[in-house]
C-alpha cells in the first residue's frame, strides 16, 4: 500500500503507519513528544483549549466537516449531569480505512486527544465505539489504554492535575448505521443503533441520557498537535481559509498505487491526487468516473476533477468530501452494476424506521436490477430520480440521503449508459 | 434453569460492569463474549444473558438480530467473509466470491454439509486500500487474488 505526503510539506501521522514499534508507550513519548500537549492543556482553562481548537479550524473527518472547537462550545457548562466524550470510530462509510490506521499505529495519539478533550468538556469517561470488524484493531486500543493507565496518563488524577478520566473501547457489531452518531449512541447503550429524533442533539443528551461529544478517530488525533503548537499553526497548515491541518485521503480502486496520502487540507486537485501522487489510472485505461468522499458521496465524471479536494469546493459542485474516502474508476466498470451494489448497500443498511428510506432503496436497488437482466424501460431513469428525490432529506438520519445522491448523480451523469443498457 | 455460559463469561462481564453507567450497555460485549464461547448465539445462550442484564429475551432477540456479526445460526468452523463493496468489486472480489462457491459447493449464506465452512459476501471492511479483502475469524487478509485466496483454502482445508 502506497503512503504518502505531499512534497515540502509537513505530515502528522502517516510516517508512523506501517511501523509495529509506533504503537508502543515509549515511542510515543520518545519519538512524538508524547503527552506534552496533555501538560500544556492542564496549564489552560478548559474554554481556552476549546478557543485553542476553535482557532486551528479543525473540522470534523467523519464526514460532516463540522468544527470541532464549536462543537465542544456546546456542551452545557451547569449541567450536573455527567459528560461523555465519544470517539466514533466506526469507520464503515465504503472507501474509508484512515482511522484503522491511525488506531492501529498511533492509539496514543488518540488516547491524548480523547484526555486534551475530555478535560475542554469536563467529561470524566469516554468510550471508543469501533466497528466490530476490527477486533484486532480493538485489542490494541486495549493494550494501549493499559499502557496508558500504568503510567498515569489515564485514571484518577492524571499528572497530579487533579483531573481524572478513563476510556473504554466499546465493540460495534456490523452494522453501517452505527457511524451515525445517535445511532452510535443508541448501540453504545445496549439498543439496536437505530438514529435518534433531533433535537435533543447529543450535546444535551446523548450518551445514557447525559450531555456528549462525539468525535472522529482523526479528528480527536488532531488536538495534540493542536495543543503542542498552537491552533494557528494547524490552521496555517490548511491550505483554504476554514479549514485547517492536513487530511488522510483514502484512495481505492482503479487506481495504480491505492492507499493513504496525508496532505494539506485544500492544497492538491482531485486530478493532482490520481496522476500526481497514485500514478494514474490502473492498466494505464481511461478515467471514467470518481467518487470523492466514500459511496455516499455523488460522483463526478472525468471533467469535474479540477476541482480542490476540501469540503466547500466539492460542496460547490453538489458531492462532498466526506471520509475523503476517494474510489476510482476506469472505463472498463460497467456502470450500471456499480451503482447496484451501492443502492444494495444502503437497502442493506437501512435501520427501516422512516419509511423512504426503508421502502425507496429497495424500490431503487430493484429497478436497478431490472435494468441489469435487461427488463428495464426508458421510463425507469425518471422514475430512479423521483423515488430518489421522495427519500432526500426525507429522513431521520443521513442515511437516506446518502442513498439517494450516489443514485441522482450516476442515472443523471451517465444517463447514456443506462439508456444504452435499457435498449439493449 | 441451567447454566450454559461459562465462569469466564460471567468473570469478564463482572470486570465490564464498572465501565458503563447501566447494565443494559452490556447487551453488545456479553453477545460478542458469548460467540466468543460458542460460535454463534443459540436460544438458550440469548436467554440467560437476558437474565444476567435482567432484560426481556426478546429484548435481547430484537438487538442481536440487528446486527451481522452475531450468528442466530450456527456457523461452519472457518467463516469466510468477503467484502463486495465498491472497492473490492472493483478489483475483482466477486471473482472471489464465485471461486469460493465452486470449489467449497456452496452459495452465499451457507454452510458446507461438514459444517467446515460458512461463505458470505460482506460490506465495506474499511480495507479499501488492500482490496479485494476477506475477514476471517478476527483475521483480515488483503490484497487477494483467486491463488492467495486458494492458498488460505488449502491450509484451512488441512
Amino acid at each position: 500500500m502506497a503512503l504518502s505526503a505531499h512534497a515540502g510539506s509537513e505530515t502528522l501521522y502517516i510516517q508512523h503507519f506501517g511501523n509495529e514499534e509506533a504503537r508502543g508507550l515509549q515511542y510515543y513519548l520518545k519519538q512524538m513528544n508524547g503527552y506534552s500537549a496533555l501538560k500544556k492543556a492542564f496549564a489552560l482553562k478548559p474554554d481556552q483549549v476549546i478557543d485553542e481548537v476553535k482557532k486551528s479550524n479543525l473540522r470534523g473527518r467523519g464526514g460532516a466537516g463540522f468544527p470541532s472547537g464549536v462543537k465542544w462550545s456546546f456542551i452545557p457548562k451547569t449541567s450536573d449531569k455527567p459528560k461523555y466524550l465519544v470517539c466514533n470510530a466506526d469507520e464503515s462509510e465504503p472507501g474509508t480505512f484512515k482511522d484503522r490506521d491511525l488506531m492501529r499505529y498511533t492509539p496514543h495519539l488518540l488516547i491524548e486527544g480523547m484526555v486534551i478533550a475530555a478535560y475542554a468538556i469536563g467529561a470524566k469517561h469516554g468510550y471508543i465505539y469501533i466497528r466490530g470488524e476490527y477486533a484486532r484493531e480493538a485489542k490494541l486500543l486495549d493494550l494501549a489504554l493499559e499502557e496508558a493507565r500504568q503510567a498515569g496518563y489515564l485514571g484518577s488524577n492524571i499528572q497530579g492535575s487533579g483531573f481524572q478520566f478513563d476510556l473504554t473501547v466499546h465493540r460495534g457489531a456490523g452494522a453501517y448505521i452505527c457511524g451515525e452518531e445517535t445511532g452510535l449512541l443508541n448501540s453504545l447503550e445496549g439498543k439496536r443503533g437505530e438514529p435518534r429524533v433531533k433535537p435533543p442533539f447529543p450535546a444535551t443528551w446523548g450518551a445514557f441520557g447525559s450531555p456528549t461529544v462525539v468525535n472522529n478517530v482523526e479528528t480527536l488525533c488532531a488536538v495534540p498537535f493542536i495543543l503542542q503548537r498552537g491552533g494557528e499553526w494547524y490552521a496555517k497548515l490548511g491550505k483554504l481559509p476554514n479549514s485547517g491541518g492536513t487530511r488522510l485521503f483514502c484512495v481505492s480502486g482503479h487506481v495504480k498505487k491505492p492507499g493513504l496520502y496525508e496532505l494539506p487540507a485544500g492544497a492538491v486537485t482531485l486530478r493532482e491526487l490520481i496522476y500526481d501522487y497514485c500514478g494514474g489510472i490502473l492498466d494505464d485505461r481511461k478515467l471514467r468516473a470518481v467518487i470523492p468522499g466514500g459511496s455516499s458521496a455523488p460522483v463526478l465524471t472525468p471533467d469535474e476533477i479540477d476541482v480542490v479536494l476540501d469540503i466547500d469546493p466539492l460542496m460547490k459542485i453538489g458531492s462532498m468530501l466526506g471520509s475523503a474516502g476517494v474510489m476510482v474508476i476506469h472505463d472498463g466498470c460497467d456502470l450500471v452494476r456499480l451503482i447496484y451494489r451501492i443502492t444494495k448497500f444502503y437497502e442493506h443498511e437501512s435501520c427501516g424506521q422512516c419509511t423512504p428510506c426503508r421502502e425507496g432503496c429497495r424500490w431503487m436497488a430493484n429497478i436497478f436490477k431490472r435494468i441489469l437482466d435487461g427488463k428495464g424501460r426508458l421510463e425507469d431513469l425518471d422514475l430512479l430520480l423521483d423515488i430518489a428525490n421522495n427519500i432526500n432529506q426525507k429522513t431521520l438520519c443521513a442515511l437516506g440521503d446518502a442513498a439517494a445522491g450516489p443514485v441522482k448523480s450516476f442515472v443523471t451523469k451517465f444517463r447514456s449508459d443506462f439508456e444504452a443498457r435499457i435498449r439493449g | 434453569m441451567s447454566k450454559h455460559l461459562s465462569d469466564g463469561f460471567y468473570q469478564d462481564m463482572k470486570k465490564l460492569e464498572p465501565h458503563y453507567p447501566t447494565k443494559v450497555a452490556l447487551l453488545l460485549p456479553a453477545l460478542h463474549r458469548a460467540q466468543e464461547e460458542y460460535g454463534w448465539l443459540p436460544p438458550e445462550v440469548l436467554d440467560e444473558i437476558g437474565i444476567y442484564i435482567d432484560i426481556h429475551p426478546a429484548q435481547v432477540r430484537e438487538v442481536a438480530s440487528f446486527y451481522t456479526m452475531y450468528n442466530l445460526k450456527p456457523v461452519g468452523k472457518h467463516h469466510l467473509k468477503i467484502c463486495t463493496n465498491v472497492a473490492c468489486s472493483l478489483m475483482g472480489a466477486d471473482e472471489l466470491v464465485e471461486y469460493c462457491e465452486k470449489r467449497l459447493g456452496v452459495r452465499c449464506g451457507e454452510t458446507t454439509a461438514d459444517r467446515k465452512f460458512t461463505l458470505n459476501e460482506e460490506e465495506c471492511l474499511g480495507a479499501c486500500g488492500t482490496a479485494p479483502a476477506m475477514m476471517l475469524g478476527d483475521d483480515y487478509h488483503e490484497n487477494l487474488d483467486t491463488e492467495s485466496l486458494g492458498e488460505i483454502l488449502d491450509r484451512l482445508e488441512k
